[in-house]
């Protein structure tokens, strides 16, 4: 186990050399980030001019709950995204024969080799957003209501990564991944909409039970502006959390063992 | 002509190894899509009346379906990245060494990717309009779909011209995309992508309509919607040549400006 943290110390600091060598590029990719994040909250703004409710949801909740989903999405974003879309690269490329040669755990070092730091700075700006919308709507969330938010922030990360990760270990049938990998991104827009907007139908169930992403910022969210129905709601996600984990676990072991090299 | 023609050929034969992705990217593309107009229908769900700034559910699906379907036929998708990625590698070389302009070149392999691009969307796309075939209206009358015609294909060209420009920014920078993201991002709100820009104060909207953004994808599914009639429809056919024109030349200028700046890479 220490050993794993002295790895990760060691990833993290060649992260950094890495970023701050290209400056420029890091600032402009912040500012990027903030732009998109700002047209979302724009798109509801603009919404909330004509109604006061979208489903049971008020302006606040609603900017509270995208400043959760982008808070969440870049949480993931830092320590996953990148490398999750470099699989493929690997795989085509052979570089996945030297991974699998070090002594440590594959899965760990592909998972974690880079961190995006400059998604800490974009996820402290939606940690921003949420104050502010909290301040808006006099929420005064108690210790325990901010702990279990976090907690269930760290199960929705996981869902993110592990669902992520199941699309990326589609590259080792199919070298053309990258379309799929960045299809993943169509979803984080379904995640920062208010669960109760769906009726029930094949679109709800889809997005709850099999790829939870009406759940993942929804969930959190519901925690802090007490609108959970029942305590239920979080232990749901909790457990989606661990079945999509155990799941993409599953389909990466079944996957390796079909891994033949580039070259060879 | 004929070997712009030839290059369209061969632009089409390339593109088809992308069908694959153009497919994945169409059908996800529909996700955010489905979700918006439930968000829609929701907001008309908790209303008294039928009319949310103006717009009927009815009429505000459509404008969802066309913008998807003008969308399809005139968005750039891989051509600003390629553009890019030949300045920076250095294969642009042989394109100066060649009778052949780039421009004309490029806006080729641009056509044959959206011809591509369209039938292999047809088969998601067309079925989810199918699906919702009750809200698909068809335009007025012949003449405003003539105009919608012409106001698509500025459309297209003017997309086309503004990411070439953008590209050709990879004559003095390294690293692109971030530009090319900015300005998506902002065509994106003000473009009419996310919502119908007239659902905005209506001064803001008036401003917005002598910037180059609504013409690029707002105007011409307005025009179809028979929403834009009369002056307005006249004025803003105008304004869309004017700024398509602008860009064109803007787009010759920044070449004429980069290529004196260029040094081929490796060469």
């Amino acid at each position: 186990m220490n050993r794993y943290f002295s790895i990760y110390a060691m990833l993290w600091r060649n992260s950094v050399v890495r970023e701050m060598s290209f400056k420029t590029n890091f600032i402009l990719w912040i500012f990027v980030e903030l732009l998109w994040f700002g047209l979302q909250i724009t798109f509801f703004s603009v919404i909330y001019m004509h109604t006061d409710r979208i489903a049971d949801w008020t302006k606040w909740q609603v900017v509270m709950l995208i400043g959760g989903a982008h808070f969440i999405q870049q949480m993931f974003q830092a320590f996953f995204l990148v490398n999750c879309t470099q699989l493929s690269e690997l795989i085509r490329t052979g570089k996945m024969d030297f991974m699998l040669l070090l002594p440590v755990n594959t899965r760990f070092l592909i998972s974690l080799r880079q961190v995006d730091l400059g998604a800490f700075v974009n996820a402290a700006s939606a940690a921003a957003v949420m104050f502010y919308a909290g301040k808006q709507l006099q929420l005064t969330p108690t210790a325990g209501q901010i702990s279990g938010f976090l907690l269930l922030c760290v199960a929705s990360i996981l869902i993110h990564y592990s669902l992520m990760f199941l699309l990326a270990t589609i590259s080792f049938w199919t070298v053309r991944a990258q379309g799929i990998i960045w299809g993943y991104y169509n979803l984080f827009n379904i995640a920062r909409m208010p669960e109760s907007a769906f009726p029930a139908g094949i679109f709800k169930t889809i997005f709850k039970f099999a790829l939870p992403m009406l759940l993942v910022a929804n969930v959190p969210v519901k925690l802090l502006t007490e609108k959970l129905a029942s305590p239920w709601e979080m232990l749901f996600l909790v457990i989606m959390s661990v079945g999509c984990f155990v799941v993409s676990e599953l389909a990466w072991r079944f996957s390796v063992r079909r891994y033949t090299s580039a070259s060879s | 002509m004929r070997k712009y023609l030839h290059v369209i050929n061969v632009g089409i034969q390339n593109t088809l190894v992308y069908r694959v992705n153009f497919l994945f990217r169409a059908t996800f593309g529909l996700i955010p899509l489905i979700a918006t107009i439930y968000l829609w229908r929701a907001i008309f769900g908790s209303k008294e009346g039928d009319y949310v700034a103006g717009y009927t559910l009815a009429s505000m699906i459509s404008y969802y379906l066309i913008v998807t379907i003008v969308d399809a036929l005139t968005a750039v998708a891989e051509d600003d990245w390629q553009i890019a990625a030949e300045i920076r590698e250095g294969t642009i070389s042989q394109f100066i060494l060649k009778p052949i302009d780039f421009l004309w070149y490029r806006l080729c392999l641009f056509v044959s990717g959206r011809i591509i691009y369209t039938a292999v969307a047809i088969v998601p796309v067309g079925l989810f309009i199918f699906l919702m075939r009750e809200y698909l209206v068809a335009p007025p009358s012949l003449e405003i779909f003539g105009c919608f015609l012409l106001s698509l294909m500025m459309t297209a060209l003017l997309q086309f011209f503004l990411a070439y420009t953008m590209a050709l920014l990879a004559f003095w920078v390294l690293e692109v995309s971030t530009f090319i993201f900015i300005l998506y991002a902002v065509e994106y709100l003000v473009g009419g992508h996310l919502f119908p820009l007239d659902i905005l104060p209506p001064a803001i909207t008036n401003v917005l309509s002598y910037t180059p953004f609504p013409y690029q994808l707002f105007f011409p599914v307005s025009v179809y919607l028979g929403q834009a009639t009369g002056d307005a429809l006249w004025r803003g056919l105008m304004i869309q040549a004017a700024w398509t024109l602008f860009a064109y030349l803007l787009a010759r200028f920044v070449w004429s400006r980069g290529i004196r700046k260029y040094s081929a890479f490796g060469g």
